[in-house]
């Protein structure tokens, strides 16, 4: 009997809202929503967590600027807090050094993180999820059961393509899908619109495309001032105001 | 503490077993403590302590068996046991296992051909054999 599974409920009583950020596709932009929701969030004196669960490819602490950081060990673990984010992810315990570990040991990495994190109070916890229908995916379905799913996809074929299939899996486990983020458009089209309502997922907004976006990566400051962040704003007094 | 945090998910799930097996009292649990995560006993005795007093847990005994790591590696099927990760890894990287023991594949490699690719089939960490109800 894996004793770990009855707590995470506990661990997690204290937190309002939980959106997990998906995606079919890797290299979508999912970590930088997730971390520019945080950020938002955070600004507007909302009490958030980041959890990135993303164990092959970590990528919020780079997107933060984040280097090794104290862990605060009080009958369990305190994330670190960044600008106002408590923030938790495998590189606080690996570091930068690869982790390859399979299926089960996903989700018993997933597992002790859900068990021994002390969120506390929080208004949102962000999740960060990797690509597809990975075992985390899989796995906060089966572990969290309030949670609601953000996806995000470019106007790419080759990103629908696969978000469709996300979409109707999720739907198939009855998960509650908050809505579609268009990222990264580069030409005026309303093929991303089309193709929420053609799978019944809300449209919640586009953002543009951001060439200086890059360059800010590791200073929440710049990244605070960019275009992307602005876009992303937007999208997110939308999401607020909708009843989850 | 993270042992604090282990420790409560055991009683939490004793109790939760003994509410739903109609039980008034839970009389014993048998705890299984893989050492690949290093438990601190000493920290988790105390907080299974606190934590079971005014429970109906209070006065379980708690009895521990103790498993040495085994793994099986995926590339070549090599078995191995660790009786001590001190002899072969660094105070940081016993740490980093113990909080998140998967990380054993970072810092442990099959003897027989290096592959960081395997299974841990017995002793990762903390999990309940067995609870006793009293009805």
């Amino acid at each position: 009997m894996d004793p770990r599974i009855t707590i995470i409920k506990d661990r997690l009583s204290s937190v309002k809202r939980i959106i997990a950020v998906a995606s079919g596709k890797g290299g979508v932009g999912k970590s930088m929503v997730s971390t520019g929701l945080a950020l938002l969030l955070s600004k507007k004196n909302h009490k958030c967590g980041l959890l990135d669960l993303d164990f092959h490819g970590p990528s919020c602490h780079i997107i933060l600027g984040v280097d090794k950081l104290e862990l605060i060990e009080e009958k369990g673990i305190i994330p670190p807090t960044i600008n106002g984010i408590k923030f938790m992810s495998i590189v606080h315990f690996a570091e930068e050094k690869p982790v390859a570990i399979r299926g089960k040991e996903v989700s018993n990495a997933l597992i002790e993180l859900l068990a021994i994190t002390r969120w506390g109070n929080l208004d949102y916890l962000i999740i960060d999820l990797p690509p597809g229908m990975s075992d985390e995916a899989l796995d906060i379905m089966r572990l969290i059961k309030n949670q609601e799913f953000l996806i995000v996809t470019t106007p790419s074929k080759l990103s629908m393509g696969v978000v469709e299939k996300l979409i109707k899996f999720l739907k198939s486990m009855n998960a509650n899908i908050t809505g579609i983020i268009e990222n990264m458009v580069m030409t005026e089209s309303n093929i991303v619109e089309e193709f929420a309502r053609k799978n019944k997922v809300r449209y919640l907004g586009k953002i543009l495309y951001d060439s200086e976006l890059e360059s800010c990566i590791g200073s929440i400051e710049c990244l605070l001032k960019t275009k992307f962040i602005q876009n992303l704003l937007e999208i997110l007094e939308y999401m607020k105001s909708l009843s989850c | 503490m993270h042992e604090w945090a282990l420790a409560e998910a055991v009683i939490k799930t004793a109790l939760e077993v003994m509410k739903k097996e109609g039980g008034k009292k839970v009389v014993e649990i048998n705890i299984v403590i893989g050492k690949l995560q290093t438990i601190d006993m000493d920290a988790f005795n105390f907080a299974l302590g606190e934590l079971i007093e005014g429970t109906p847990a209070e006065s379980a005994k708690i009895n521990f068996e103790y498993e040495n790591p085994v793994f099986k590696c995926i590339n070549c099927g090599y078995e191995w046991s660790i009786e001590s990760l001190d002899k072969l890894l660094g105070e940081d990287e016993i740490e980093a296992i113990h909080f998140v023991p998967e990380l054993s594949h970072i810092f442990i490699k099959c003897p027989n051909c290096n592959s960081p690719d395997f299974d841990v089939i017995k002793g990762r960490g903390v999990y309940i054999k067995s609870i006793k109800i009293q009805e």
